[in-house]
């Protein structure tokens, strides 16, 4: 069983108090950060970890940082994204509800970073049972030393509150996060400036995900180069999987990067396979956004290596055969799901958390669902296939924030993988009211599909 | 489509309510007591139920912004109702993961068991429902959460269902 740097003592009782969370050497990397390390030397350590940013992009944590600038006389912020929105994660709601002051220690490190005074934890509005678990622990820390004024004697001050939202999936967007931190509407800029230079307030400011900040506390404790000894290539650390839809054990894991996808999903100590004995027949790999694989292309590569959770092998493959690591929300789909219904239920949910201001998007994610709505009813034509690609493939690259591309990729690779099951709803109409499609042929042995533009 | 609705009744802010304001604005930086907008909407609506114009005015005044800067942001956030609800909105995630394990048929059971349709209140004024997006609590599927301190229900069944609201009856004459 591989070590666990993130959720290494999540079943010790009373872990989300400050006292039991410190006997298990909670803390530790701010006494080590703010006694013995510059603020540089800290952002060094995680460049050298290798970590990337957990919320799904990928982008390395620590070059993030580097690019904040520093004016003289200008406040400086970080912002934790904790605005968890992307169908099929739940990591962060775990990780905050179990074991806040994780969170509130790689605030704490990060913040001195970064120079910081002010932090805040941007919360989705949803969680309030988590905004009052955070806020609990954040008042332990401060009565403790380890906030306010002067930590632990360092002469370092930090103030750090937690922000609810309001209910919108696009203030996952940092920008559209830093508009709504400001008490307006989530509407993402237009970048650059990037938030680097002008975030919050117009001041320089980085936004990271929890987990990228929860992995600061091992990256510190342990040195950079000792996280990045675990994983695989450029994908180091451990990374936070929330599993998900059909599989038999459906929850939070904490994996090695670089494990097999195949031990990830049929191993006991993980997703212990499909529930009910049922067959596996898709994977959403990533969080709704990212391309949905059939069974075998999830199980093996086009060149029938066996995949691996990494951000490189994921997108093995690119869209035509691959995918994303994403946010490392996991959704297993057995036999008897439709895709084609998933798929309007996916397209519903980014027309709904469109945020409107761009016409490609707005417009587009509406289109696609309608669409989708009558393939899945019945009355679908032939001819919808081609105009769904054609649609996404012009909301794609065309709007100012990622949730464009974000709705189009789910459409797209349904349509180039199932494309079988779509025309079945069309030349079936009745049948495919009644029943679903089923499993088909994409348990076989792999045939390699044609290349799509 | 969504409009703003005003009501009869007063409105007026406690003075423990006000404080509470108080303390959220103490956050930001002096003038960017703006910020304090989307925390303050939720105390609102935990007092009064829902967002009404009346309600919305008060918070413009109190933080110094004029009134449709209050209206555009209740009405962009899917939190805020614009109109009145029942005393227990429950609110059913329908996004993919939760649908793959039954989702859809636990909102059928609440419509047919409550006999109101989503977004309709219930004669005694106690429930209401609807479908929202995703809750990221989908290992947990299907799940529903009550405001205003979204206290959440895992792993619905139709069985568990009703014990909720016949909890929620009980509650509710306490």
């Amino acid at each position: 069983m591989a070590r666990k740097l993130l959720l290494e003592h999540i079943n010790v009782p009373g872990i989300n108090t400050f006292d039991v969370y410190r006997s298990k050497g909670g803390y530790a990397s701010v006494e080590k950060a703010l006694k013995t390390m510059s603020p540089d030397a800290v952002v060094e350590e995680v460049k050298k970890s290798g970590l990337r940013g957990r919320g799904g992009a990928g982008f390395p944590t620590g070059m993030k940082w580097s690019f904040l600038a520093k004016p003289e006389g200008v406040a400086r912020y970080l912002v934790c994204n904790a605005d968890e929105s992307e169908p099929g994660t739940f990591k962060d709601r775990y990780l905050m509800t179990y074991i806040p002051h994780l969170l509130i220690e790689g605030m704490i490190v990060s913040s001195f970073a970064l120079g910081a005074k002010v932090s805040y934890i941007y919360v989705r509005g949803e969680m309030m049972p988590q905004i009052r678990i955070l806020e609990k622990a954040i008042a332990e820390a401060k009565a403790k030393g380890f906030l306010g004024k002067n930590i632990l004697g360092s002469g370092y001050d930090l103030e750090l509150y937690v922000q609810p939202g309001g209910g919108a999936y696009i203030c996952g967007e940092e920008t559209a996060l830093l508009e709504s931190l400001e008490g307006k509407r989530g509407n993402p800029r237009i970048k650059p400036p990037f938030p680097a230079i002008a975030g919050l307030y117009g001041c320089p400011t980085v936004v990271n995900n929890v987990e990228s900040i929860a992995a600061v506390v091992p990256i510190i404790n342990e040195g950079g180069e000792e996280y990045a000894k675990v994983g695989i290539g450029r994908s180091t650390g451990t990374k936070l999987i929330s599993a998900g839809g059909n599989v038999k054990n459906p929850g939070v894991y904490e994996i090695d990067l670089g494990l097999p996808v195949e031990e990830f999903l049929y191993s006991d100590e993980y997703c212990g396979g499909i529930a009910n004995g049922k067959r596996l027949k898709a994977v959403v790999a990533g969080g709704s956004s990212v391309p949905i694989l059939p069974a075998n292309l999830f199980l093996k590569t086009i060149n029938n290596e066996p995949r691996l959770m990494s951000y490189e092998s994921l997108a093995d493959g690119g869209f035509v055969s691959g995918t994303m690591m994403g946010s490392g929300g996991f959704i297993a789909f057995d036999e008897d799901q439709c895709i084609v219904r998933n798929t309007w239920n996916f397209t519903r949910f980014y027309h709904h958390e469109s945020c409107g201001q761009c016409s490609p998007c707005r417009e587009g994610t509406g289109w696609m669902e309608k669409v989708l709505h009558r393939l899945e009813h019945g009355h679908g034509r032939l001819s919808d296939m081609d105009l769904l690609v054609d649609v996404s493939k012009k909301i794609e690259g065309n709007t100012i924030c990622p949730l464009g591309d974000a709705a189009a990729w789910p459409v797209a690779s349904a349509i180039r993988h199932f494309r079988d099951e779509f025309e079945w709803h069309v030349t079936n109409p009745s049948e495919a009211v009644a029943r679903n499609y089923g499993i088909a042929h994409y348990a076989d042995p792999l045939v390699k599909p044609e290349a799509v533009a | 489509m969504l409009r703003v609705e005003t009501t009869q009744a007063p409105v007026e802010f406690s003075p423990e309510l006000v404080k509470q304001f108080d303390d959220i604005v103490s956050r930001y930086p002096a003038g960017k007591q703006k910020s304090a907008l989307l925390p303050i909407l939720h105390l609102v609506q935990a007092e009064f139920g829902w967002l009404s114009s009346a309600a919305m005015d008060k918070v413009a005044e109190y933080l110094k912004l004029q009134d449709i800067e209050v209206y555009e942001v209740a009405t962009f956030y899917s939190m805020y109702f614009m109109r009145p609800q029942g005393k227990y909105v429950l609110e059913v995630c329908r996004t993919g993961p939760c649908c793959l394990v039954g989702a859809e048929k636990i909102m059928d059971h609440i419509e047919q068991k409550l006999g109101v349709k989503e977004g309709e209140v219930t004669a005694d004024g106690l429930f209401s429902w609807r479908g929202v997006e995703c809750l990221a609590a989908c290992g947990y599927g299907p799940v529903l959460q009550i405001g205003p301190e979204y206290t959440f229900y895992e792993n619905l069944t139709n069985s568990s269902v009703d014990q909720l609201i016949a909890d929620l009856k009980v509650k509710s004459n306490n």
